[in-house]
């Protein structure tokens, strides 16, 4: 054994020798370094203390530079710190508090040697186990140490003072309790003349008041003392940060720090201080005009310095004022514009995020423009990081900012068009997000997309294949807007299509489906009028009625007139029953559209269009491009393109050939195909609306229905419909889109069997049978939802009813942001409750709440007499924890002595605060008492609902400290104030 | 609150720009995984930016200063409401402590005084907070421990020593 022992220690590699080792070792440091560990397992078993500890000091630096596991060596660790010698203790402690956390089982064994060195006499092990504590404590090490600590706390050397003090943090954090024990001594403290002890303290509490500013107000008086007092600036930028949250509790106190902070700004050199003081005036201090001005002075010598720390740190001042003053920023908005092609990205990112925050209704275009022309300046990830930008804010509170949403439309495009443009799922959720929003917007934004989906070379690109899947779905679901139909075929069928993915493929397989059927509509509405122009001279009159119809169905209820909403009412309902009466309100809705089409702006498609030749071109088209696309082996794909080729098929013949067939026959045949064309026209003129993400939730369960956790078997049910549950229209895919879009290619399926179906009833018959998977029904919705569910027949209907009412909400909600004298009213825009939900500002979690109470209670008993103190004092602690009574005397001989409400500033009239303070002191106590009473029997009622009841617990908590909050600001604030 | 402290090399002349880490101290239990992390993911963000910009550096909700001396970049992570300013003193008033101990600190005294570079931060820094602002203090306070380290290393490396132990 001692053989081998000296052999180790002669032969040992110590530190040096590792690290050189490691240096020569380029090639093959991992195996340098594992063969090392390899060593030092072995020699940290030794016996030998300089062994085991050059051992430990050399896998300390393994672990701390080249990330070795450690943990192996704990024990071993705690061995050489309790060595006598201070050489080889360091090393131990080091090891110790590197590697130690709340998961090492051995942390328990070490309590006694901290608490041995803790009251050692030699200054630097007594250090060293601060040192450690302040680390490693945890809860049972604070708990066990606080006494130590305490007594360190009223150490004569300095050296250990500062360094006790700077540990209370740690074990206030971990144990609050110890508060009751420590604080005052903490306190006594904030009057040190030492400026390292008071550097120290200031310190433990600008940490504290971070976390709960509320508790520390009554120590404002110490506070305000050392602000004025002191020209230590590290010192003095704790007690700015200090008083910054206070400040914003307590206006008294702002009124009397905004002076001596202004002072201090005027005069200090210090870059440091004088960026807190700006910080604490811009973000605490803002009702104080002369300060703000001040301060945006100094913030104005930031942006213009050379130094790229102080421009960053300029700019990011501006954006702590700009909510509260906007000028602030406007008076440097050619500063913030120009930091935008700064060469460091983060300066460039804080004046993008200044920038933003400036937007408002009337400023949006023109800081959008300035961006966009940036954008396509700036590399790729800046780039991306403006576009994501301007999305964000653009729809931020449902578009709060937008007014123009043409102008929107066509920023989306701009966008899209930006060569470095990664943004297209949001720009993706946007555009259909304001199509089903916005009614107003669809034939702007109709335009943007026709021009998008034309484009081939928009096709190579990836990052933009989401956008234009949501391009392709919104010209498919409001093609009555666009333009020129067959163009918009063409653009859906070009051959670059193959590019995309399948499941954007199927959309627009899905889109082409829905503009031949307008178009074949359009064109058989249009062979009618032709007729009828012929026979009797109805036509000047039909399309008028027609037009007040279409915009009811529409809803367009801003235009809507009021007789036209009962006409409507008669042509709606009896629809799905009444087959004749359907037809012609189909044949109306068609027929509107086509005019609608033309009143806004569009003249190109005139009727004329829609002649005999291209309806057949149109055709002859789909069968080209989707015949190879049925053999897909997509089944997305495939499905809807058979769909589609079935339905070409089962029209073709008796549209397309009339010329073959006599006049009788030709009438014949138009009605049976006008009947299938107005099915399916049926069938997709229905709206599709926003549907709330909390909307499932609102369906009530009903009794005896058992929810299965497990949806397994609704594979078997629902085999072919994909995702019926989703109830979110967030839209990775347009999900709520496809869902609907897939439902009505099943009804199609079935129409082709079954034509005289009616395509409403078969949806109301797969609702009942599979009633359970269907979002909600039609009751519940309406009576919680504004807006009706989106796949409800009836909605049209009631929007109609309910159009003034909404009119009138949405006009309530937005009537305090809008201007008056605003030239374009802005459109409507559909908002959910769900919508509200998520947007309201979550309350923050109430953090700290054992400490602040803690403090509370101490900061209470500062000043109160003696006697009641101490029972108070003895009654907590003997609650909390055993052996520690006769700490608790000692704690209120402490109490008597001291008295630091006293300590106030001098120009304070000294005796008329106090008479007063002792009055307050009574009062409160009394209150005081009862509270506390009060506060026990909460805690005991928040133990026994904590088990079921999280939010009970959370209002107890509240409740709780609401009175003491009260309580312990009164007395002393006011005095301060005086 | 300082949360972490660690000194990165740039290693330019192999073109990777990673790091070679030389000092690393948490004020806040991380794991070793969690450690090696940030190292890895602060020394891809922090080296490769040039020179003549600004010292700060957001990262997951944090605040990252850092300074370069010479070949190292001494970085500090701290919180949001911290003063950068005042932390890019700290990590200054640490190389010049380094400095005069060292005299002319190079990188080669943090690789083999690894563990005296440690000492002296933990009587500059400690919780997170800077506990010593005078240069002169901390020389004096390295100094005594200084000479008590090797008091009791003379004592153990003696031959005596040894010859007792080997004889136990």
């Amino acid at each position: 054994m001692a053989g081998t022992s000296i052999m180790e220690t002669l032969f040992q590699r110590d530190l040096d020798d590792l690290i050189k080792g490691i240096r020569q070792q380029q090639i093959k440091e991992s195996l340098f370094i594992s063969k090392a560990i390899e060593e030092i397992r072995r020699e940290i078993k030794s016996t030998d203390l300089p062994t085991k500890s050059a051992a430990l000091q050399k896998l300390s630096y393994l672990s701390s530079l080249h990330g070795a596991d450690m943990s192996f060596a704990a024990f071993h660790a705690v061995e050489v710190m309790s060595s006598p010698q201070f050489f080889y203790k360091k090393i131990g402690y080091h090891a110790v508090t590197q590697s130690f956390n709340d998961d090492t089982p051995v942390i328990l064994l070490i309590t006694n040697q901290l608490r041995k060195d803790l009251n050692s006499s030699n200054q630097f092990e007594v250090s060293l186990a601060l040192e450690c504590l302040s680390r490693i404590g945890n809860v049972d090490l604070a708990r066990d140490l606080t006494p130590e600590v305490f007594t360190l706390l009223s150490s004569s050397k300095v050296f250990i003072k500062k360094k006790a003090i700077a540990v209370v943090l740690r074990v206030f954090e971990k144990y609050p309790d110890a508060v009751r024990v420590c604080f005052k001594r903490l306190v006594e403290n904030l009057e040190s003349s030492e400026p390292v002890i008071l550097s120290a303290v200031v310190g433990v509490f600008c940490e504290l008041c971070l976390k709960d500013p509320r508790s520390y107000l009554p120590l404002a008086p110490e506070f305000y003392k050392i602000l004025v007092d002191s020209k230590n600036n590290w010192l003095l930028i704790k007690v700015l940060k200090i008083f910054a949250k206070l400040a914003t509790l307590e206006p008294r106190l702002a009124k009397r720090v905004v002076e001596p902070i202004c002072e201090l700004m005027r005069r200090t050199e210090a870059k440091s201080l004088l960026f807190e003081c700006i910080r604490t005036v811009l973000s605490s201090l803002s009702e104080y005009e002369s300060a703000v001005k001040l301060a945006v002075v100094k913030v104005r010598e930031f942006l213009v310095d050379d130094d790229p720390n102080l421009k960053y740190l300029g700019l990011q001042a501006l954006s702590i004022i700009a909510p509260k003053h906007l000028w602030a920023v406007l008076e440097n908005k050619d500063f913030v514009i120009k930091s935008l092609s700064d060469g460091d990205y983060n300066i460039k990112l804080e004046s993008l995020r200044l920038l933003m925050s400036m937007v408002s209704e009337s400023n949006v275009a023109e800081i959008s423009r300035v961006l966009i022309n940036y954008a396509l300046k700036s590399d790729p990830e800046f780039c991306n990081q403006i576009l994501g930008s301007i999305l964000s804010t653009c729809c931020r509170n449902l578009y709060e900012v937008i007014v123009d949403f043409d102008w929107y439309a066509s920023l989306l495009g701009e966008m899209v068009r930006i060569p470095h443009c990664q943004k297209g799922e949001e720009i993706e959720h946007q555009i259909i997000d304001i199509a089903m929003r916005v009614k107003d917007v669809r034939p702007a934004l109709v335009h943007v997309c026709r021009n998008l989906l034309i484009d081939p070379a928009l096709l190579g690109n990836p990052f933009l294949h989401r956008i234009l899947s949501a391009a392709a779905w919104v010209s498919g679901e409001y093609v009555e807007f666009s333009r020129n139909p067959f163009e918009l075929m063409e653009a859906l069928l070009q051959p670059r299509t193959n590019l995309l993915l399948p499941s954007i493929r199927a959309v627009y397989v899905q889109s082409v489906f829905k503009v031949l059927i307008f178009c074949a509509h359009s064109y058989l509405l249009h062979k009618e009028n032709i007729s009828s122009v012929n026979t009797d001279n109805l036509a000047s009159e039909v399309p008028e009625s027609v037009f007040a119809r279409m915009s009811c169905e529409n809803s367009d209820f801003a235009t809507s007139e009021a007789p036209a909403s009962s006409e409507q009412h008669d042509s709606f309902n009896p629809r799905n029953i009444n087959q004749s009466f359907g037809d012609l309100s189909i044949e109306n809705g068609g027929d509107a559209t086509v005019s609608n089409g033309q009143a806004s702006t569009s003249a190109s498609l005139g009727r004329n269009s829609f002649t005999h030749e291209s309806i057949v071109n149109l055709f002859n088209i789909v069968e080209l491009a989707l015949g190879p696309l049925s053999r897909s082996h997509d089944v997305e794909i495939q499905e809807r393109a058979r769909n589609v080729l079935g339905f070409t098929d089962l029209i073709e013949q008796e549209i397309l050939n009339p010329v073959v067939q006599g006049e009788e026959n030709l009438a014949r045949a138009e009605t049976e195909a006008s009947r299938v064309v107005k099915l399916m026209c049926d069938a997709f003129s229905e709206e599709l609306g926003p549907v709330s993400t909390s909307a499932q939730d609102r369906v009530p369960v009903p009794d005896g229905l058992l929810l299965k956790e497990n949806l397994a078997d609704l594979e078997t049910i629902c085999g072919d419909i994909q995702l019926p549950l989703s109830s979110s229209f967030s839209l990775s895919s347009t999900p709520l889109g496809e869902a609907v879009d897939i439902s009505r290619t099943n009804l199609q399926s079935k129409d082709e069997t079954e034509p005289s179906h009616e395509s409403t009833s078969l949806l109301a018959e797969h609702r009942k049978r599979h009633g359970l998977y269907y979002l909600a029904s039609e009751k519940s919705e309406g009576a919680s939802n504004d807006y009706p569910p989106a796949n409800d027949p009836m909605s049209q209907d009631k929007l109609n009813d309910d159009a003034e009412d909404l009119l009138k909400l949405t006009e309530q909600s937005l009537a305090p942001k809008k201007k008056p004298n605003q030239a374009k009213p802005r459109p409507v825009v559909l908002k959910l409750d769900g919508d509200e939900i998520s947007i309201a500002a979550k309350k923050p979690e109430l953090k700290g709440d054992l400490l602040s109470g803690v403090v509370q209670d101490v900061l209470l008993g500062n000043d109160g007499v003696p006697s009641s103190s101490r029972s108070n004092r003895s009654e907590n602690l003997s609650g909390k924890s055993k052996g520690k009574e006769k700490l608790s005397t000692d704690l209120s001989l402490e109490t008597k002595e001291n008295v630091p409400g006293e300590k106030m500033p001098d120009h304070v009239n000294t005796s008329s605060r106090r008479s007063k303070h002792r009055s307050h002191g009574k009062e409160r106590r009394q209150k005081g008492q009862g509270k506390d009473g009060e506060e026990k029997e909460d805690n005991g009622q928040k133990e026994k609902r904590k088990s079921n009841h999280h939010r009970g617990k959370h209002k107890a908590h509240q409740r709780a400290d609401e009175p003491l909050n009260v309580v312990a600001q009164t007395p002393v604030i006011p005095d301060f104030l005086l | 609150m300082i949360y972490a402290l660690f000194a990165d090399m740039a290693v330019a002349d192999n073109g990777s720009r990673q790091g070679k880490v030389r000092l690393t101290k948490w004020y806040s239990p991380y794991t070793q995984k969690e450690r090696s992390k940030v190292i890895r993911e602060l020394s891809g963000v922090i080296l490769t930016r040039g020179p003549k910009l600004c010292n700060f550096v957001e990262w997951r909700g944090y605040k990252v200063v850092y300074k370069r001396y010479a070949s190292l970049y001494f970085c500090m992570c701290i919180d949001q409401e911290d003063n950068e300013l005042e932390i890019l003193e700290i990590i200054h008033h640490y190389v010049e402590i380094l400095d005069r101990y060292f005299g002319s600190v190079c990188e080669l005294d943090l690789i083999f005084n690894f563990h005296k570079a440690y000492y002296i931060l933990d009587e500059i820094l400690i919780a997170g907070e800077l506990q010593e602002s005078s240069k002169k203090t901390v020389a004096r306070l390295i100094a005594a421990q200084d000479s008590l380290v090797e008091t009791a290393k003379e004592q153990a490396s003696s031959i005596s020593n040894i010859i007792a132990q080997a004889t136990k």
